[in-house]
């Protein structure tokens, strides 16, 4: 297989393994460009996209924006706050708007599960989900699995143990569907207040201390921990949260020796995870980053580089 | 679409004959051979840039860099093409700038490739030259463009394919000229 034969990106739950494999081959391709002196290939000269992000963020749209320029494409983002949402228009129109001026491609970011799912239906333009309210977050899903597929050599038989508010995170979900697609095995602890309802689904194993996930794990993967939890009763205090669930060398020890480190970002030191950890050796944090704008390329490249006839 | 074979045009011997006698050019023609790097276009191409090292080690005593180059970003029919072709990584762990390049390819046709080629080492580095190696020379050029070494020039029709095998790829040496039956 050369090519993605989809129109959108949404959610690694649709995914098959082989084409999450033709993203991952591609994006070790699109790595060694970012090394580079001169980081621009022309590939996609002359196509346009467009990043619409509803809710804060600095890592992935940055990310993307990098991506696209990379690859030569041109693009323009708007800021939900700034666009005419507020103004009334309806979420359909705004990007129908825009697609009349040439875009081919919309990357979106919305609070709304489903978002990217409904925009997708009704445009012609290539979408992909740049992450929709609490469903999926599928690009990050994507570069950490690339992440720790450079790191390891593989996924298959790796334990991964993601730690957190897995209830709430679109990271955990995206994650949970990639690495049992590769093969690899799955377990999450977190407060039970925080553990979702339908774990069944995934097929994963749930703890409620951090000791018995991480036992013999390959890579431990914290959670960015969202402090309107915290106000809507979910847990007590950050300080707890950290004292029960928050990494440390300690916690660690039953894990495997040359174990992995990861967070999707932006880090709360001292909760999700101590600083000695997060700038420590097994500590791929930064490299989750430099991923993010390869799986990206390659994204772009599977999804916009043929012809859609 | 149906290809026949209607004659092979190079064998082992007649293969490495002609690689040999590239090296021996590239030497004449570069007077600081320690200037010169390889950069094999995937894929046959990088083999026979291997094997050109390979040569020019043993009559020079000199370890030459060898790069390995895919053009498949730089393509100019992305765009025209139902299927995106698969990337692979390019691999030039050296300097390129004010280098001698030779370029290694296996067939020189429309010349598309070596202009891909030519845009994806400029995007490496400023080399001081920039030589084009091809086993095959098919003719059939679209774009100004002319090999420095040749292995054998080859006339066809562009109804008909260059068919090139390389031991380390295919297990054998050879190089076929098809023909297309349509059905």
């Amino acid at each position: 297989m050369q090519t993605l034969r989809r129109k959108d990106f949404l959610g690694l739950e649709e995914m098959s393994a082989e084409e999450i494999n033709l993203i991952l081959e591609t994006s070790r391709s699109m790595h060694e460009i970012i090394k580079r002196k001169i980081k621009k290939v022309p590939t996609l000269r002359g196509r346009s996209v467009l990043n619409l992000f509803y809710e804060p963020s600095t890592r992935t749209k940055a990310s993307f924006e990098l991506a696209q320029k990379y690859m030569s494409a041109d693009s323009v983002s708007v800021a939900g706050s700034s666009s005419s949402l507020v103004k009334g228009e309806t979420l359909k129109d705004t990007v129908r708007n825009v697609e009349a001026m040439g875009v081919e491609c919309v990357i979106m970011r919305h609070p709304v599960s489903g978002a990217a799912h409904y925009l997708a239906r009704n445009i012609e333009s290539s979408v992909i989900n740049a992450g929709d309210g609490m469903h999926e977050h599928p690009t990050q899903g994507l570069l950490d699995l690339y992440t720790v597929w450079e790191k390891k050599g593989r996924l298959e038989e790796l334990k991964v143990a993601i730690v957190g508010d897995i209830r709430h995170s679109r990271v955990a979900r995206s994650n949970i569907w990639g690495l049992k697609k590769m093969g690899a095995e799955v377990v999450v602890a977190g407060p039970p207040t925080l553990m979702p309802p339908d774990l069944d689904i995934f097929g994963i194993k749930a703890f409620h201390t951090i000791e018995d996930a991480v036992i013999n794990a390959d890579v431990v993967m914290a959670l960015r921990l969202q402090k309107e939890r915290q106000e809507s009763g979910l847990f007590p205090s950050l300080r707890e949260y950290a004292e029960l669930y928050g990494l440390n060398r300690e916690r660690l020890k039953l894990a495997s020796d040359d174990v992995l480190i990861m967070h999707p970002g932006p880090i709360n030191r001292g909760v999700e995870m101590t600083s000695d950890l997060a700038d420590g050796p097994g500590s791929i944090i930064l490299e989750q980053v430099t991923s993010g704008v390869a799986v990206r390329m390659a994204l772009l490249y599977l999804l916009l580089g043929g012809t859609k006839e | 679409m149906t290809l026949t074979h209607k004659a092979t045009v190079m064998d082992e011997k007649s293969i490495n004959q002609a690689l040999r006698r590239i090296a021996h050019e590239i030497i004449e023609r570069n007077k600081d051979i320690k200037n010169v790097v390889l950069i094999g276009v995937r894929s046959r191409g990088v083999p026979l840039a291997e094997r050109l090292q390979k040569m020019l080690a043993e009559i020079e005593q000199v370890k030459i860099p060898l790069g390995i180059l895919d053009i498949t970003l730089y393509r100019d029919d992305l765009t025209q093409r139902l299927d995106n072709p698969q990337v692979h990584t390019t691999d030039v762990s050296f300097d390129l700038n004010g280098k001698d390049v030779v370029v290694v390819d296996d067939v020189l046709y429309t010349g598309r490739t070596t202009r891909a080629a030519m845009d994806a080492l400029i995007d490496l580095g400023r080399p001081a030259s920039i030589q084009l190696a091809a086993l095959v020379d098919r003719g059939h050029r679209e774009l100004p463009i002319r090999a420095d070494y040749v292995g054998k020039n080859v006339p066809t029709s562009s109804s008909e394919q260059v068919d090139v095998k390389v031991k380390e790829l295919d297990r054998e040496d050879r190089v076929d000229i098809l023909g297309i039956l349509e059905d």
